[in-house]
């Protein structure tokens, strides 16, 4: 099972990680964080592979994801 | 979950400072980029950067290696000085396409014709971000900004510089190419090519620049989304991906 941790301080809600992320893991909260802006939570994280997909695109860099036991390789890297 | 193996996380070159970029601007995944290419060549400690001016102003403040802040366009000869001063140090500049295509332009054409050996990360968004959204040398045909309110006209003010493909018609041996953080394959397409212009740089090949075409949601008038999407549409047609020049290829032909 993987894991993505968001950072939420750091999150400015640009939802560039919900678009991406192919098993809709991720969502946005419906409260605001201490910027003012609405960050990205995981939502049914049991459905996370472990791509990275979201941390590739998150231009504050915000994510973090840890993968335990079988996981996919993000093309082919 | 805290188990298991960390696959990615911010990478030491790049410093926990949040930074003040607009939400979806894709700089700071150009900043990651190199921060990630710095570590992994292992070149951090002896790594000298050189910021613009531009949205990118602060980038000594987010970047964990040593920083100068160059006058508006001159990064490129404060990365000359640098280099050859300390030729072992590694040298690069980030700079926009306010800052490089435009009042920039004389300093990276003789910086790239005369071969100096540093690595120049030029981000393009074709627009000028932090003075608020006037028309840049990059600004498409028809694009709307604040200076071009009917959209530029390019009769009036000619077509769009195409920064990679004009230093990739100099005859001194380069490595350019032209990237895209649209999305997530273009962004790893895109380290692949940060990563080969700082090699060469490793080795003292040659001069390298990587463009990377990014978003500016905020002065776009789009959503960080719908930038993306922009960039698809609108940019990679005029600004077509890949290695423009190889140092290999230095017959002064583009190539393939």
């Amino acid at each position: 099972m993987s894991a993505v941790t968001i950072d939420s301080t750091r999150c400015k809600g640009c939802e560039l990680c919900c678009r991406v992320c192919p098993q809709g893991v991720l969502r946005v909260a419906k409260q605001i964080n201490t910027k003012g802006y609405f960050p990205a939570e995981v939502g049914d994280g049991t459905l996370c592979m472990g791509c990275c997909m979201c941390a590739v695109v998150c231009p504050d860099v915000a994510i973090e994801v840890r993968v335990h036991g079988v996981h996919y390789d993000f093309l082919g890297q | 979950m805290t188990g298991g193996e960390v696959v990615f996380s911010r990478p030491e070159s790049l410093r926990r400072t949040p930074t003040h970029y607009c939400p979806g601007c894709t700089h700071g995944t150009a900043h990651r980029l190199v921060a990630e290419v710095l570590d992994e060549l292992g070149i951090r400690e002896r790594t000298v950067g050189v910021a613009p001016v531009g949205c990118a102003v602060f980038a000594y403040n987010y970047f964990n290696c040593d920083f100068l802040e160059a006058a508006h366009g001159r990064a490129p000869a404060f990365a000359t000085g640098v280099k050859r001063v300390r030729p072992e140090l590694i040298v690069f500049t980030y700079q926009g396409d306010g800052d490089l295509a435009s009042i920039g332009l004389a300093e990276i054409l003789h910086a790239a014709n005369r071969g100096e050996k540093f690595t120049v990360v030029f981000v393009n968004n074709a627009i000028y971000g932090m003075t608020g959204g006037q028309m840049a040398p990059t600004t498409l045909p028809g694009q709307v900004t604040t200076t071009c309110p009917g959209g530029r006209d390019v009769e009036q003010v000619g077509y769009p510089l195409r920064v990679a493909e004009l230093l990739a018609t100099l005859r001194t041996p380069g490595y350019i190419a032209r990237g895209s953080l649209h999305g997530p394959e273009a962004i790893v397409a895109s380290k692949r090519l940060v990563r080969r212009a700082f090699e060469h740089q490793v080795a003292g090949t040659c001069f390298g620049l990587v463009e990377l075409l990014s978003t500016c949601p905020t002065n776009w008038g789009l959503t960080p989304m719908a930038a993306c999407q922009w960039v698809v549409d609108r940019m990679i047609p005029y600004y077509p991906l890949g290695e423009l020049k190889r140092p290999e290829s230095a017959t002064g032909q583009v190539a393939s």
